[in-house]
């Protein structure tokens, strides 16, 4: 299998043929942050947080699902690039009605640490208050779409590995909503096999289990990378590495 | 949910045959759900729960994919249609032709919104991306004819033919 | 059917159409088609009977003449003359007068000579107003499946993309990728199966070229898309069509049929080893499929929402296998290539945009239509000498090219040259080919708000900077349009349309702050004017503040 040498923010790494750039970044350390993208599943490039440079190109390049070539020069942290994902951010927090006080997963929750990385101590565009449902049916878990960020984590989890397809996204552009089945109550969704892997893998408090109160459902996203690895690789135990 | 068995309907309306018929010919392939949801508004006129929950077990989708697919394209409707239809194109040609005055009229006119479709389920108002006779701005289409080089009170007038169609049936 | 059937056919129909003294070509596209050309064929058609004229002339639908402003129009061979206007009366009087007297109806003719013609070059169009758009017999009579039967016996598929390649032919759909370059990339890649799709989702508002084409000429595109074919070794093909445009699906699917009837779509084509399908696959109104990744998901059955890319179609394209994907209008060019050698096309044009574009012109302007004209020609040219400039009493004061992920051109730069890289200069694009021209009675602000309602509405919303900047924009200018913005809600705009044009996944987002980025730059007095004076009274920007043009990949 061939090598590829590249430089990340000045430093020269390798990656094995078919790493992204993003993979090869968190070996090393070096942080990009991302919203859609969740070990273990199939890429969507769409949340556009992780983006970065590529020398010689004027465009910007999602790290999940670029691949480095051959001495390749990329940058993660441009000035550019944080102020475009301050805005990404921005544009979140203005989109849904995310507040954090009141929210279950308060101080676990990945768009709330993605805020403070990027320093997001104020939104400048009006807050949009879109009027969404919240369907508490299902008899173990809720799902709040004013807190969902359409990241789609929980459709991809149903499909590749409960192999459900319970969810599903409705509508287009701004109307876009996760929905069950055919956009009905979760409770009576025939298909829903009430395994809970959309809640563990839902960044926001928008899937949660039912009866968690402020500050107190935490997520734990890690065990698909597991899953997918006992499948496919065989291996079944966890590494410490793997429990963060 | 009651699933209804594909082929034989239970309902014993012949429009599924003729839907079977499509869906035989596409070879059952959820490959051509969008084909399939065609022709299932052509024959029922709208796409009705069951009849999404019928195509996605002939097409073996779930039946999310199904809903998401229906609702993320313009074309289908998932909710019956007034007797007439007014669609309106708003296409750039259009707009700087004033098609925006032609909406505002007939929204008033009307009393509902374009995507809506009045009280009296006799018009459905409907907007069109551009229906490509651009030459002829502003255009609308009603009940499938082209109208070009329309007016606001030519609009108007069409629609309150449609509306008084029916006080002379119902006198 | 051999090479020698196809000239058999061709020479008989040739005489059959000579046995007439006049041929009586109506307009039979959709823009005449909404005149009321219904009510004119039908009156030529009672006339002629009456008038026994039925062994001196024919009768025959054809493609757009052109002028659809001035429909419904009738060609008549014999002359050759065009009338315009034509109502029942007028049909009567052709008959009457033109054929039976050899009189022309001086009344609804219109000049051949006047530059809306004579400055045109016809390549894609060039069938328009001679054939009979729902005939196979008649395009082969005008060499039809020549340049495929020449392909399928002559030549081997690396020599089909070399004259490809020669003739400088460029993706006509937006970008101008080589499109030589492309089929070789797919001939290249090593898979059990290859696709070519046609991308007939025509779905820039004011734009109807691709229509005009599958509606008047489809066997044209047909032909095209057999050759990219065999070029690269598919031997299945998709068009996409939107559907929005029943008539032309109608003429397709009779097309495809007539083909399959012929043996020139099918197996074993022109008794070579070369099998070709095509199927029709019918849009449901999303302006996204219009970006080749979400439509090729469309094809599938699939939400239409776009994929990162690479992988590029052309490795990766329907159900993973490489996919040539071109528009209508590429694939109308790739026959006459075929035919005339690429020297002659890459003679026509520019060096670096070789051939023609059609354009279609509508909005604030005397004759709005349809145009083929050669690349490099002048902008003023295009909307003054063909179009005839703006109605009486306004003044020109943009042309907006490209639809939605186009951008407005101004007074100042109309001497500009129309090819793909001139246009990308002052922030416009070639796109597809839709021009509106807009007048002084328009507010530039309106317009850009106009189009970024559009780009809201038709987000995929899969990637959050077109779903939810798109909508901020919106909002923003709805708020510049009714005096409520202030300076700071300007600046944030700004910042706003260059982050969502850097950072969005697919071209719909990577181009829906064009038109809000273009009318800043070359109108921004109209923007000023609206805003309200800040506390200091001060509405004077500094320069720091304008947008930075955003150089394209």
């Amino acid at each position: 299998m061939s090598v590829i040498t590249f430089t990340i923010d000045g430093e020269q790494y390798s990656a094995k043929e078919g790493d992204t750039i993003l993979q090869v970044a968190r070996d090393n350390k070096i942080p990009i942050p991302t919203l859609c993208y969740l070990e273990g599943l199939s890429t969507f490039g769409a949340c556009r947080l992780c983006v970065v440079e590529i020398e010689g190109s004027p465009k910007l390049f999602p790290a999940c699902t670029t691949k480095p070539t051959e001495s390749m020069v990329v940058r993660t942290s441009t000035d550019k690039l944080k102020k475009y994902r301050r805005m990404i951010v921005e544009l979140l927090a203005s989109e849904g009605n995310h507040q954090c006080a009141v929210c279950v997963v308060n101080g676990h929750c990945e768009l709330q640490d993605l805020a403070y990385e990027v320093e997001l101590d104020h939104v400048r565009f009006p807050y949009l208050f879109p009027k969404k449902s919240l369907d508490a049916t299902h008899k173990d878990f809720v799902i709040d779409r004013n807190r969902c960020v359409l990241c789609t984590r929980c459709v991809r989890v149903c499909h590749e590995v409960e192999a459900a397809h319970v969810w599903d996204i409705a509508g287009r552009g701004i109307d876009c909503e996760i929905i069950a089945d055919l956009n009905q109550p979760w409770g009576t969704s025939p298909s829903c096999t009430s395994c809970g892997k959309c809640v563990r893998v839902c960044p926001t408090g928008a899937l949660f289990d039912k009866g968690a109160a402020v500050g107190e459902m935490q997520k734990e996203s890690g065990f698909i990378k597991f899953i997918v690895n006992a499948r496919n690789k065989h291996e079944w135990v966890r590494t410490a590495h793997e429990e963060e | 949910m009651v699933q209804p068995e594909p082929k034989n309907h239970p309902s014993g309306d012949n429009r599924f045959k003729l839907l079977d018929r499509a869906i035989t010919k596409y070879h059952a392939s959820g490959d051509a759900l969008i084909e399939i949801l065609h022709v299932a508004q052509g024959i029922f006129g709208f796409l009705e729960n069951d009849l999404m929950v019928y195509i996605a077990n002939a097409l073996k989708l779930p039946l999310s994919r199904v809903y998401g697919v229906a609702t993320f394209y313009h074309f289908f409707r998932l909710k019956p249609q007034g007797e007439h239809t007014f669609v309106l194109c708003t296409g750039t040609a259009c707009y700087v032709k004033g098609a925006n005055e032609i909406q505002k009229s007939v929204e008033h006119h009307c009393g509902c919104k374009f995507g809506e479709t009045t009280k009296d389920n006799k018009v459905s108002l409907i907007s069109a991306r551009c229906v490509g006779s651009c030459g002829l701005a502003p255009v609308a289409v009603l009940d499938d004819a082209v109208a070009g080089k329309l007016t606001t009170n030519e609009a108007v007038r069409r629609i309150q033919q449609w509306q008084e169609e029916k006080k002379e049936v119902a006198a | 059917m051999t090479v020698e059937d196809l000239r058999e056919l061709a020479e008989k129909e040739q005489a059959r159409q000579a046995e007439y003294e006049h041929r009586i070509l109506y307009c039979s596209s959709a823009g005449c088609v909404s005149s009321g050309c219904d009510a004119v064929k039908n009156e030529l058609k009672k006339a002629i009977g009456e008038l026994d004229l039925s062994k001196k002339c024919e009768m025959i639908g054809t493609g757009c003449l052109g002028l659809c402003g001035e429909g419904p129009l009738v060609f008549v061979s014999s002359g050759p003359t065009l009338y315009q206007h034509v109502d029942a009366a007028a049909a009567r009087r052709i008959v009457e007068e033109h054929i039976g007297q050899g009189k022309k109806v001086k009344e609804n003719e219109i000049d051949l000579n006047d530059p809306f013609f004579a400055s045109q070059k016809k390549i894609v169009l060039e069938n328009m107003g001679k054939i009979n758009a729902e005939s196979i017999e008649e395009y082969i009579a005008a060499d039809g499946y020549e340049a495929l039967a020449k392909a399928l016996t002559e030549m081997i598929p690396e020599e089909v993309i070399s004259e490809i390649r020669k003739a400088g032919l460029r993706g006509r759909g937006g970008a101008g990728y080589p499109t030589g370059l492309k089929w070789d990339i797919v001939r290249k890649g090593v898979a059990d199966q290859k696709y070519v799709v046609c991308n007939a989702d025509e779905g820039d508002p004011g734009a109807f070229m691709d229509r005009s084409v599958l509606e008047g000429d489809p066997h044209r595109v047909l032909e095209g898309m057999a050759i990219a074919g065999y070029a690269v070794g598919a031997n299945q093909g998709f068009i996409y069509v939107r559907a929005e445009y029943p008539l032309a699906i109608d003429r397709l699917k009779t097309a495809i049929k007539q083909a399959e009837r012929l043996g020139l779509l099918g197996n074993g084509i022109f008794e070579s080893h070369f099998n070709f399908r095509i199927d029709i696959r019918i849009g449901a109104g999303a302006f996204v499929c219009g970006e080749e990744t979400a439509l090729l998901r469309s094809v599938m059955g699939r939400r239409g929402r776009p994929k990162v890319r690479p992988p590029y179609p052309s490795e990766k394209g329907l159900w993973d296998k490489p996919t040539v994907i071109n528009n209508v209008e590429t694939y109308a060019n790739v026959a006459p290539i075929l035919r005339n050698g690429s020297g002659w096309f890459a003679a026509i044009g520019t060096q670096k945009s070789p051939g023609t574009k059609v354009f279609a012109i509508a909005g604030n302007v005397k004759r709005p239509g349809l145009i083929e004209v050669p690349m490099g020609i002048a902008l003023r040219k295009i909307i003054f000498d063909i179009g005839g400039g703006t109605p009486e009493g306004t003044k020109f004061k943009a042309a907006q090219a490209g639809g939605p992920s186009g951008g407005c051109i101004p007074t100042e730069h109309l001497d500009i040259l129309v090819d793909y890289e001139s246009l990308q200069t002052v922030g416009a694009m070639m796109g597809s080919g839709g021009m509106i021209v807009i007048d002084d009675t328009s507010n530039m602000v309106e317009v850009a708000k106009y189009f970024s309602e559009f780009c809201m509405d038709e987000s995929c919303g899969k990637c959050i900077p077109c779903r939810v900047g798109t909508k901020h924009i919106y909002m923003m200018l709805d708020k510049i349009v009714k005096g409520e913005a202030t300076e700071n809600d300007f600046d944030l705009l700004k910042e706003l349309c260059v982050m969502v044009k850097e950072t969005s996944l697919c071209g719909l987002g990577q181009s829906a702050p064009n038109g809000v980025i273009s009318t800043v730059r070359f109108f921004k007095d109209e923007y000023l004017s609206k805003l309200k004076k800040s506390a200091e009274g001060n509405t004077h920007l500094n320069e720091s503040s304008s947008v930075p043009v955003v150089k394209e990949a």
